[in-house]
């Protein structure tokens, strides 16, 4: 027990201690990273010492890019599914050692969502209110407390699975199926749910006719299963480049198939949902006219919806072709359905809802600049965590950080890169 | 490439033990720049006015406390007042009566969209004034229409009533399903016996999840430190009323409990010149609430399909 106690702990200090050392883009990443996380804590502390008031935020428009974030990350959390099912499920060979990959990021972008929830609160010191036992849970009947739960859930569960799997490979055996098989299956349904819980947090306001509306959930889950799949590939691609860890096309072609899907059921539920709000004339569509056309004078999103719908349409016909299957074409196209999709989930679902405030008031939102620096630097921390999560999992997986090593050689910079230029792929 | 493992044990050990010397330095200088830049970025915290003191933080849930611990509680927050704005307040928890469901009925025939009563409220209810919080908002809307979105909040004219127009206030709803306290997700809102939906305001996160949810759009939120003059604070004060909010928490109408559950009116319906406003207890037959809403041929709450089912009314001279 001690002996298992103690092995634990060394894994754990040698872990933490290959988090710091790297090659020169190693250091260079990390300390910009850490530079914009330190901006966006100073900036969080302006605003936890003089309120909600520095941000863009007000009684009509009540929440912001926070929500914004936080709503686009539960989708990317929810997406590294899309690997677990073809791997678990369809024993898919390619993508089998890649999993791990997608549960971390998945635990990054759960560990930056319970940030831009935490930023988002007017009382912070009050969070303990929310802990069952010790505050006042209001659960059933709050999805905001079944959000609490499911996301919370879901960051042990994918914990669990990365931890359990890695420190197995690290002793060098073989992981007892019993103990992380279920936990696999179990995340799959739990990550369906994180991002559906989100979408009634929403979907659940009678008084707000824009969100009140069964599509969105639907919606999330597609847009989700895009883009989270789409920051895979990238976030796979930058792997490959600067650890060689062994990624084969046909993985990313595989995760291509996803996203192409994907997309077009996002499309089509977008014109679902344009043409339901559009044709019928009912007096519920304000929001929505103020979103796609602007209303009384004001078109802030405007600009935004339809960039966010160009991108997505350009994203769409580049993944149906066959030219995707061009890595340099796919990259694009999984950049233009990132960013059109996180500005669909933001300015395009959470902004809107607000506008006009259900006594009909038209009152604008724009982010202020701390409020943006707060955003910045949440993303440069989950950032961090991610690459931290792979600067300790891929030299694990690679043997190089094992139990038969210990004490012999921790992987230092030299071996993190090689001279030679990565192999092109493409 | 594989990756390079030293052979020599001897050298990998010669190796080790400098590298870790040299790995130590390097990380107390990394830590120690870590450690001076996060304290560099957290600054601002020390221009923080109102830091939460033990006794804040440790606060228990309304519904939790004792009768004793009732006691202390107010009489923490009277010194706080005190300390804070030089004046002596007297803090009360008053309880819902028996026998008591208060209503609102709100005559649009007389209305003249004075806005007197928002004024009124914001004196009475020791709200922000800087920026101000008004939990009441008066619309004035042309002939024909209940569409809100035709209203107009921000109008300016010199003298009301203008033709063509009717006036319409509105405020908490006191609903009798209210999507604001469903949504909470720590009970910080809760409906009393007596229909009055209220706030614990050293309970409430400031999720603003109530403030989504609310078709009425009856919730405010303290964005900053609330600011108000020493000589308006109205003394008269109680624990789910008017006391004075902090930085970060919902407020709203509460049909003035401090008040209401005093024997007296609501400030709002005090300085009506009209007489437009009407509040009284609807579970008595007699009382004039009772009696409008038993004999006037038209009233109607706001936003019926939304299901909320409001205790406030609004009718006409017919």
């Amino acid at each position: 027990m001690i002996t298992a106690a103690r092995n634990y702990l060394v894994f754990l200090r040698r872990c933490a201690r290959i988090a710091f050392v790297g090659d020169w883009r190693y250091y260079t990443w990390m300390g910009v990273l850490t530079v914009v996380a330190l901006f966006g804590l100073n900036a969080y502390a302006k605003q936890f010492a003089h309120g909600l008031i520095v941000t863009g935020m007000s009684d009509e428009v009540s929440w912001g890019v926070y929500i914004a974030n936080f709503t686009f990350l539960v989708g990317v959390a929810a997406a590294a599914v899309m690997m677990v099912i073809p791997v678990y499920i369809y024993d898919n060979e390619e993508l089998h050692d890649l999993v791990i990959f997608g549960e971390l990021l998945a635990v990054a972008a759960i560990i930056m969502c319970l940030m831009f929830v935490t930023v988002d609160l007017g009382r912070p010191d009050r969070f303990w209110h929310l802990i069952p036992g010790i505050g006042q849970f209001n659960f059933p009947a709050s999805m905001l407390s079944w959000d609490v739960i499911v996301l919370n859930g879901y960051l042990l569960l994918n914990v669990h699975i990365c931890g359990y799997l890695l420190y197995s490979r690290y002793r060098g055996v073989k992981p007892g199926k019993w103990f992380y098989i279920p936990f696999v299956f179990v995340a799959i349904f739990w990550a369906v749910s994180i991002h559906t819980v989100t979408a009634f947090l929403y979907v659940g306001l009678g008084g707000r006719p824009f969100w009140n509306s069964s599509i969105v959930g639907p919606r999330f889950l597609a847009s989700a299963f895009t883009a989270g799949p789409a920051l895979i590939i990238l976030a796979l691609q930058v792997i490959r480049r600067v650890t060689h860890y062994h990624i084969t096309d046909k993985a990313l072609l595989t995760l291509r198939a996803i996203v192409q899907v994907s997309m077009l059921i996002n499309v089509f539920l977008l014109v679902n949902e344009v043409f339901k709000e559009f044709y019928s004339g009912n007096l519920h569509v304000i929001s929505s006219r103020y979103l796609f056309l602007g209303l009384h004078g004001h078109h802030a999103l405007v600009p935004w919806i339809w960039s966010a719908i160009t991108l997505n349409l350009i994203a769409m016909v580049i993944l149906v072709l066959p030219l995707s299957r061009s890595l340099k074409y796919l990259n694009v196209a999984c950049v233009l359905s990132i960013v059109g999709i996180w500005i669909e989930k933001g300015m395009g679902l959470v902004i809107p809802g607000f506008i006009p405030t259900p006594l009909g008031a038209v009152v604008e939102y724009t982010p202020s600049l701390n409020e943006t620096l707060v955003c910045f630097g949440i993303w440069a921390f989950g950032l961090l965590c991610y690459t931290i999560f792979l600067r300790m999992s891929v030299p694990i997986l690679q043997g190089r950080l094992a139990k038969a090593n210990e004490g012999i050689s921790e992987p230092g910079p030299d071996d993190v890169v090689e001279d030679t230029p990565a192999p092109s792929h493409s | 490439m594989p990756p390079t493992v030293p052979t020599d044990p001897l050298a990998a050990a010669a190796a080790d033990a400098g590298m870790s010397r040299r790995s130590f330095l390097r990380t107390s200088a990394v830590l120690a720049t870590g450690l001076a830049a996060v304290a560099a970025s957290l600054k601002p915290l020390f221009e923080m006015e109102d830091i939460t003191s033990a006794e804040q933080f440790m606060q228990k849930y309304y519904k939790e406390l004792t009768p004793e611990d009732m006691k202390k509680v107010l009489a923490r927050v009277e010194r706080e007042v005190e300390k804070q704005y030089g004046i002596r307040p007297h803090v009360r928890d008053l309880k819902p009566m028996d026998g008591v469901e208060f209503a609102y009925a709100l005559n649009l025939s007389r209305c003249i969209g004075c806005r007197k009563c928002v004024h009124a409220c914001v004196a009475e209810n020791n709200q922000s004034r800087n920026p101000e919080i008004q939990y009441i908002r008066v619309l004035k809307m042309p002939h024909g229409t209940f569409d809100v979105e035709k209203g107009d909040h921000y109008y300016a004219t010199e003298k009301v009533p203008e033709k063509g127009f009717f006036y319409m206030p509105i405020q908490c709803q006191q609903c009798h399903n209210p999507p604001c306290v469903k949504v909470c997700p720590v009970h910080a809102t809760w409906q009393e016996t007596d229909g009055i939906t209220v706030i614990d305001y050293d309970w409430c996160i400031g999720c603003r999840y109530c403030e989504a949810a609310c078709p009425y759009w009856a919730r405010r939120f303290n964005f900053t430190k609330p600011s108000i003059p020493a000589d308006r604070i109205n003394p008269n004060m109680s624990y789910l009323g008017n006391r004075p909010r902090r930085q970060g928490v919902m407020e709203k109408c509460h049909f003035c409990v401090q008040r209401t559950r005093d024997g007296r009116y609501p400030a709002c319906l005090e300085v009506c010149p009209t007489g437009s406003r009407k509040f009284g207890n609807i579970l008595d037959p007699e009382s004039e609430i009772s009696q409008i809403l038993r004999t006037k041929r038209v009233f109607m709450q706001l936003k019926e399909d939304v299901g909320t089912n409001p205790r406030f009314f609004y009718y006409f001279d017919v």
